[in-house]
């Protein structure tokens, strides 16, 4: 598996043979639809991260040390950025996470989805996965 | 002057600009209105040449703006048809006016156990500020619900005015679902029973003529921002006999007569009610949007609308799963729409990327959402500037955005 940056590079190579908006959102829609959707169980209020407009599930498990998140939207654009940021920070180690930059959203030009006026739940999303990876790091030096 | 479309849209010059490469569709005067070269020039020469404090100087510029800013109120005097200009206030826009209204009024007329009666379809700036007095005072609020076509259902008002009943608060034209609402119907009957009405115009002054004498309302609202001035001023038109009776709500300078530390005298009317320094250049901004607006012709504006109207409504409903909601007989250039289970967050990000600027989700009238069980719509909402070509390009922009997501 490559790692975390490796990843984002992957990405930003992706979409740049995109000349036009319109595909980079049909890759996104493409993307949102590959996603599976979350478990029922995780589509629930406890998971949810509200923006007044599109709604986002969260869900975090550490498996073998690794981060496995799972993540939906009720939106179909917001559900593929929710697909790209599983697929970069999913896998990971809370270390990794947490010592990482997220640039390939900027990267791409999906930087003013995330910006705070956005109300997608996407920026929320973000720092609730870093929140995961301080929380699970946090246990795991406890255990030590 | 014959109402010229393409002079009309060189006067403002946002609209001439690409977004994303494409033309842009300007489609959320909703939101907010762009203002023509003749504003953004006032307000430009105001800030440059003429700046002053008003009311209190005794130099030349603060006479100067004195003097412009008091004519400002004259200009939207005759705009109303008020009867004088102490009946004309200045505010920081409609929900300023309403919160103005929401306070004095209330302390001055309502108790423990009044009722006051919105509407179903308001939008949040006419609820939330009625929801907060009845919190302060003990007092219920009451709803006027509408039917599935966003009419009013009349025949409920009459049950709905009580005796404990002291405003209605109503909308005169609904944001969301584009009602334009009989008020003059419901003035009537409120006033069969003494029951002040006050009417939030924000979104109908922008349309047509709007005379309060004729209406016989107690107040009305609107902003400044959604009739081609500048954002931050607005205005409460309310009749001089119940101004006079109710109190300030904000205290500062230039509402005061005599100042001790033991008692205040108030100022007359209409100062009373505009405390600190008053935001003049969006005053003086909003009655040159008036007068341009007078230049083009307010019903050479409402004609030019009606036809906007029709041609949209059409457009749309050639459109197959497009749901129009709001579909009254009398109704502004606002329309709502879903497109079978597209999510409005997609359809609304894929139609910006095409240059077309709708507004998605709950519009602030979160009740109205409520009302069909849906959490949102896109909405597209016209004004004179827009064109037969702009609804095209919106058509379809909306029939590329079902292919994509579906």
């Amino acid at each position: 598996m490559t790692n975390l940056n490796e990843t984002q590079k992957d990405i930003v190579e992706e979409f740049s043979i995109f000349e036009d908006w319109l595909d980079r959102y049909n890759y996104l829609i493409e993307l949102g639809n590959d996603l599976p959707a979350i478990d029922p169980q995780y589509r629930t209020n406890e998971y949810l991260i509200n923006g007044c407009q599109s709604k986002v599930w969260l869900h975090a498990d550490l498996v073998n040390e690794k981060i496995e998140f799972k993540a939906d939207s009720d939106a179909i654009i917001v559900k593929g950025i929710v697909a790209l940021l599983v697929k970069v920070l999913s896998g990971r180690t809370p270390a990794e996470i947490l010592e990482n930059e997220l640039y390939f959203i900027e990267e791409i030009g999906l930087k003013q989805n995330l910006s705070p006026t956005r109300s997608n739940g996407l920026l929320a999303m973000v720092k609730k996965m870093k929140l995961y990876a301080l929380a699970y790091q946090a246990k795991a030096s406890q255990k030590s | 002057m014959a109402f010229s479309i393409d002079r009309i849209r060189n006067d403002f010059p946002i609209l001439h600009q690409k977004v994303y490469n494409k033309p842009l569709v300007y489609l959320d005067n909703g939101a907010t209105t762009h203002k023509p070269a003749v504003v953004i020039e006032t307000i430009k020469e105001l800030q440059e040449s003429h700046n002053s404090s008003i009311h209190r100087g005794i130099h030349f510029l603060s006479e100067q703006m004195t003097s412009r800013y008091e004519a400002a109120r004259e200009t939207v005097r005759a705009f109303l048809n008020a009867s004088s200009t102490s009946e004309v206030i200045f505010t920081s826009g409609a929900t300023g006016s309403i919160n103005a209204v929401a306070f004095s009024f209330g302390e001055r007329y309502v108790k423990a156990g009044d009722e006051i009666l919105i509407s179903e379809m308001e939008h949040h700036s006419n609820i939330v500020p009625w929801q907060m007095l009845c919190q302060r005072k003990g007092a219920k609020l009451k709803i006027i619900p509408f039917d599935h076509n966003g009419e009013l259902l009349l025949d409920q008002l009459d049950a709905l005015l009580t005796e404990q009943t002291k405003l209605v608060a109503l909308t005169h034209a609904s944001n969301s679902l584009g009602t334009i609402n009989p008020v003059k119907e419901v003035i009537r009957r409120a006033h069969a029973r003494n029951i002040p009405v006050m009417l939030d115009g924000a979104q109908m002054v922008q349309h047509g003529k709007v005379d309060v004498k004729e209406l016989d309302c107690d107040f009305y609202v609107f902003s400044s921002h959604k009739i081609f001035g500048p954002t931050g001023s607005g205005v409460l038109y309310g009749k001089e006999s119940l101004l006079e009776e109710m109190p300030p709500y904000q205290g500062g300078g230039d509402m005061v007569d005599q100042v001790t530390f033991e008692d205040t005298s108030y100022n007359t009317l209409p100062f009373k009610f505009e405390a600190g320094t008053a935001n003049y250049i969006g005053a003086i901004g909003l009655a040159t949007a008036i007068d341009y607006l007078k230049q083009v012709g307010i019903s050479e504006i409402g004609l030019y609308e009606k036809e906007l109207i029709d041609y949209t409504k059409q457009k749309l409903g050639d459109i197959e799963g497009l749901i129009i909601y709001g579909n009254a007989k009398k109704r502004i250039s606002v329309f709502s729409f879903l497109l079978d289970n597209i999510h409005t967050y997609d359809a609304g990000m894929i139609l910006d990327k095409m240059g077309i600027a709708v507004r998605t989700g709950t519009h602030c009238t979160q009740p109205v959402m409520d009302h069909f069980g849906i959490s949102g719509t896109i909405r597209a909402s016209l004004v004179f500037y827009n064109t037969r070509e702009e609804v095209d390009r919106l058509a379809e922009g909306i029939e590329q955005t079902i292919k994509m997501l579906s």
